[in-house]
């Protein structure tokens, strides 16, 4: 066990490597020139040329590279371009809002997810179970800015139970969790549904019945528990989809969190900020992999680690 | 009809049509707004600052020397009590008016005008505004780093200070109104460093109250503004991140009070239709042109005649009416609000047949193929298409490279790419109502190198000396004879058709029904998108 978390940490570390690496040419690639951004379009080529030495964009590629994951190493994601404060400052008061969302999202995935796809495996084939299995198609099909921005009209401009955009109370959070928590609730529905059916199969659920234990019972004691195990192993693997799912939803919400703030700043081609973003993304990304594959084989024996 | 504001003080007059006297004395300071904007505010130091959002913010925070009339582009002192020109137009000294304050309660004085030219002017501070003082002795050494301060500032006593330039600068007093030249105090610069744009400090008549980053921003009146009775507002709470439809849905709620954004153009049709809010739309023009480059080092838009088949091919107002009429032909670089606008030019008519006969003229008769550059947001790139089509009727295959705004100002910068870029998007916007500013950067031969942004290329040296010769008449009387050396200068440069001008924009304010002042501040040509300090709110008065 032990030496299969090392190895993992490992990887992990090398796939963050690996990302820097390629998200860092690929914005180095950019035809689109900072120093001339950050100077303007009135500048003289003097002030261009000062601009350019003084954040080393001059330097040689690797030295930049070098210079910039030394940084990153202390700490120091750089200071973006256009919005003159430091990086990590944008982020770090940035991040909580979208910790939040995902909360919400998760809840509401879960929830949903499980309540659908539990009903669904139970009167199965009935026209309950097909109706809840399109939704969940749709949930899973449709783009997030539609659900978005169909929930913002009908909830809040048509019947104004909650506020129209922004941040701050419980009522805020709820459509733009909604949003961002149906596609998992799809997905979940899906899976809870076949997982449902199979261990609804097993004898042990014959067992349990011909013990005379009431059907309530044999559901939420016997089958539920099992039937949930794959489900709760596949949040950790939510987190990445959720970190695209945010910078659409937060911009249609006004939610003031990371996936806005990468969104202003490819509009605008901020690369620090970019790349700051690109990095906690996929950091949250591995670790919530990471978290997915040391979790499943704690809450169910039948995965093994080898 | 007169409408008379800020008696006593700035005293000025706008004509607009159904509107009741109302006198400054009755309007009553207090209340509250709230503005919306899609993007964060980036910063607001005067030296930095270059955004939508944040022009008009630092305005309010902030003063200068100079400003503008409210709703108007005429010139106005603002910290200077009073000023003089020399002769021979290379000497401005000004007066600073007595007992100015900053937020911090400590004076304004001339060191402090002079502190903050030699701040913005070193390249230590990344302004992108630093240009706009090439023509103060000792620029030079400033851009190279070779002196810490302008030599051509000094300080003469504390309410007195004196500008000494290397040529006449017509443009000077507007110079002198630009946000960078705004006034910042050394103290608090040098206490927050690199982060003064987030802790401003100014003279203006708001001050910050806080600051939630990404969230929103807190203006509150400045209590000791040496203006009296100004601001009107007690309090701007400007939220950021907001999206523009999101934004309108909110301020028909009630909720806000101005879409900084303006109406998004998939509701325009719909907003403007509806009578309940069309009374809440104010239209004016803006300090804008949208325009086809035409890159005249690249064949065969080296050939004047292809220029101009350019020009007659383009079907304009198709165009206008695919933005669903937000804009006004223009048939000239510069727009009809701006002095040098030659009303009476007809420009180059809408003519199929005679581009096919100035193609054939140029060897051309089977067209040819090249490349058209646009931003690829909404609704730039079906404009591209139109022109693309347009194009097309006289033979030229015009390819749509559509890209984000980054790369096409990249690729317009370089001699040998970029052969046709439509302009909408990043289109030039005046940095200040005066003529030379649609020349110089785009049109003149100065912007005609590596990642600058005349993207034509166009470098005629003739012109080149009657533009210098123009903006050397600084004498205030001749300012007539200054604007038609202008008038001549871009329709001579029409002439060689360097650029196919498509339309001037419109702008829309929408503001909710409880903002009162006249309709120019909404659409104010200089405090961007709206005058702060001249609104005032109806449910106090």
């Amino acid at each position: 066990m032990i030496s299969y978390v090392a190895r993992r940490l490992l990887q992990s570390a090398l796939i963050l490597v690996g990302i820097s690496l390629v998200t860092f040419v690929l914005l180095y690639l950019l035809p689109a020139d900072p120093a001339r951004q950050i100077a303007g379009r009135s500048a003289t080529a003097e002030t261009v040329e000062s601009i350019r030495q003084q954040l080393g964009l001059n330097l040689p590629f690797y030295q930049q590279y070098l210079r910039y994951a030394t940084g990153l190493l202390h700490g120091d994601f750089g200071r973006s371009y256009l919005q003159k404060t430091e990086v990590v400052e944008l982020i770090a008061s940035r991040l909580p809002a979208s910790l939040l969302l995902m909360a919400g999202a998760i809840t509401c995935e879960l929830i949903l997810g499980i309540a659908m796809g539990l009903v669904s495996a139970l009167r199965r084939g009935s026209g309950l179970d097909n109706g809840l299995m399109l939704l969940s198609f749709v949930g899973v099909s449709a783009p997030q800015f539609v659900i978005g921005i169909l929930m913002l009209y009908v909830f809040s401009v048509q019947l104004g139970w909650f506020p129209i955009g922004g941040y701050g109370t419980f009522s805020h959070l709820v459509l733009p969790s909604l949003t961002l928590g149906v596609l998992g609730a799809g997905w979940y529905a899906r899976m809870m549904r076949s997982s449902m059916i199979e261990v609804l199969r097993q004898d042990f659920i014959r067992t349990a019945h011909s013990k005379g234990l009431g059907r309530a019972t044999v559901i939420f004691r016997h089958a539920l528990p099992n039937a949930i195990l794959p489900v709760i192993a596949m949040i950790g693997i939510d987190i990445g989809m959720f970190m695209s799912g945010i910078v659409v939803v937060e911009s249609v919400f006004g939610w003031p969190g990371i996936g806005q703030l990468a969104w202003q700043a490819i509009q605008r081609v901020d690369i620090p900020i970019i790349m700051g973003v690109t990095l906690v993304s996929a950091l949250a990304i591995v670790v919530g992999n990471l978290m997915a594959d040391l979790i499943a084989p704690m809450i169910d024996p039948r995965i093994k680690i080898r | 009809m007169r409408k008379t504001l800020l008696a006593g003080v700035a005293f000025f007059a706008i004509a607009a049509a159904g509107m009741t006297a109302v006198h400054a004395d009755d309007i009553k300071q207090g209340g509250q707004m709230v503005v919306t904007y899609k993007d964060d505010v980036s910063t607001l130091d005067p030296a930095i600052g270059y955004d939508w959002q944040n022009w008009s913010m630092i305005k309010s925070l902030f003063d200068g020397l100079m400003d503008y009339e409210p709703g108007t582009s005429t010139l106005r002192k603002d910290l200077a009590e009073d000023y003089t020109i020399s002769d021979d137009g290379k000497t401005f000294t000004f007066k600073l008016r007595k007992g100015v304050k900053f937020h911090n309660g400590r004076e304004m004085t001339a060191e402090d005008v002079k502190y903050s030219l030699d701040r913005v002017t070193n390249p230590a501070t990344q302004s992108p505004g630093a240009g706009f003082f090439g023509s103060i002795k000792g620029f030079d050494k400033m851009a190279d780093g070779s002196a810490k301060s302008l030599e051509g500032v000094t300080v003469v006593d504390p309410y007195t200070i004196k500008f000494e330039l290397t040529r006449p600068d017509a443009t000077f007093l507007h110079v002198m109104a630009i946000n960078f030249s705004f006034v910042v105090p050394k103290e608090e610069v040098e206490k927050w460093g690199a982060d003064f744009g987030k802790h401003p400090v100014g003279t203006g008549a708001f001050k910050l109250g806080e600051w939630t980053l990404g969230q929103k921003l807190v203006f509150e009146r400045n209590k000791d503004y040496w203006n009296a009775g100004l601001p009107k507002l007690d309090q701007i709470t400007f939220e950021v991140g907001q999206e523009p439809v999101v934004a309108l849905l909110r301020l028909q709620k009630g909720e806000v009070d101005v879409a900084g954004d303006g109406i998004p153009p998939a509701k325009f049709l719909e907003v403007k239709n509806d009578p309940t809010y069309a009374k809440l739309i104010v239209e004016g023009g803006q300090l804008h042109t949208g325009y086809v480059t035409m890159k005249t080092t690249m064949k065969p838009f080296d050939n004047v005649k292809v220029r101009q088949a350019v020009n007659m091919a383009i079907n304009k107002d198709r165009i206008i009416r695919i933005i669903n009429g937000r804009a006004v032909p223009a048939n000239q670089p510069l727009p009809p609000t701006m002095p040098g606008f030659a009303k009476d030019y007809e420009g180059y008519k809408y003519d199929v047949e005679g581009a096919k006969r100035l193609l054939a003229e140029a060897g051309l008769t089977d067209g040819f193929e090249t490349e058209l550059y646009v931003y690829n947001t909404d609704p730039q790139p079906r404009i591209a298409q139109a022109i693309q089509q347009d194009l097309a009727a006289i033979g030229i295959k015009a390819e749509i490279k559509s890209l984000a705004q980054a790369n096409v100002i990249a690729a317009g910068g370089e001699p040998d790419q970029a052969p046709m870029v439509w302009s909408g998007g990043m289109a030039w916007i005046a940095d200040f109502p005066d003529p030379s500013n649609f020349y110089g950067p785009i049109l003149g031969c100065s912007g005609a190198v590596k990642g600058g942004w005349n993207w034509s290329y166009y470098c005629n040296k003739a012109l080149e000396e009657r533009a210098t010769a123009a903006d050397s008449i600084t004498d205030p009387a001749k300012k007539a004879e200054r604007e038609e050396a202008w008038r001549s200068i871009f329709l001579d440069i029409m002439k060689d058709a360097p650029w196919a001008p498509v339309f001037n924009e419109q702008r829309f304010t929408i503001r909710s029904e409880r903002l009162g002042g006249p309709d120019a501040i909404f659409v104010d040509p200089v405090h961007i998108p709206i005058n702060y300090e001249q609104v005032y709110a109806k449910d106090v008065q």
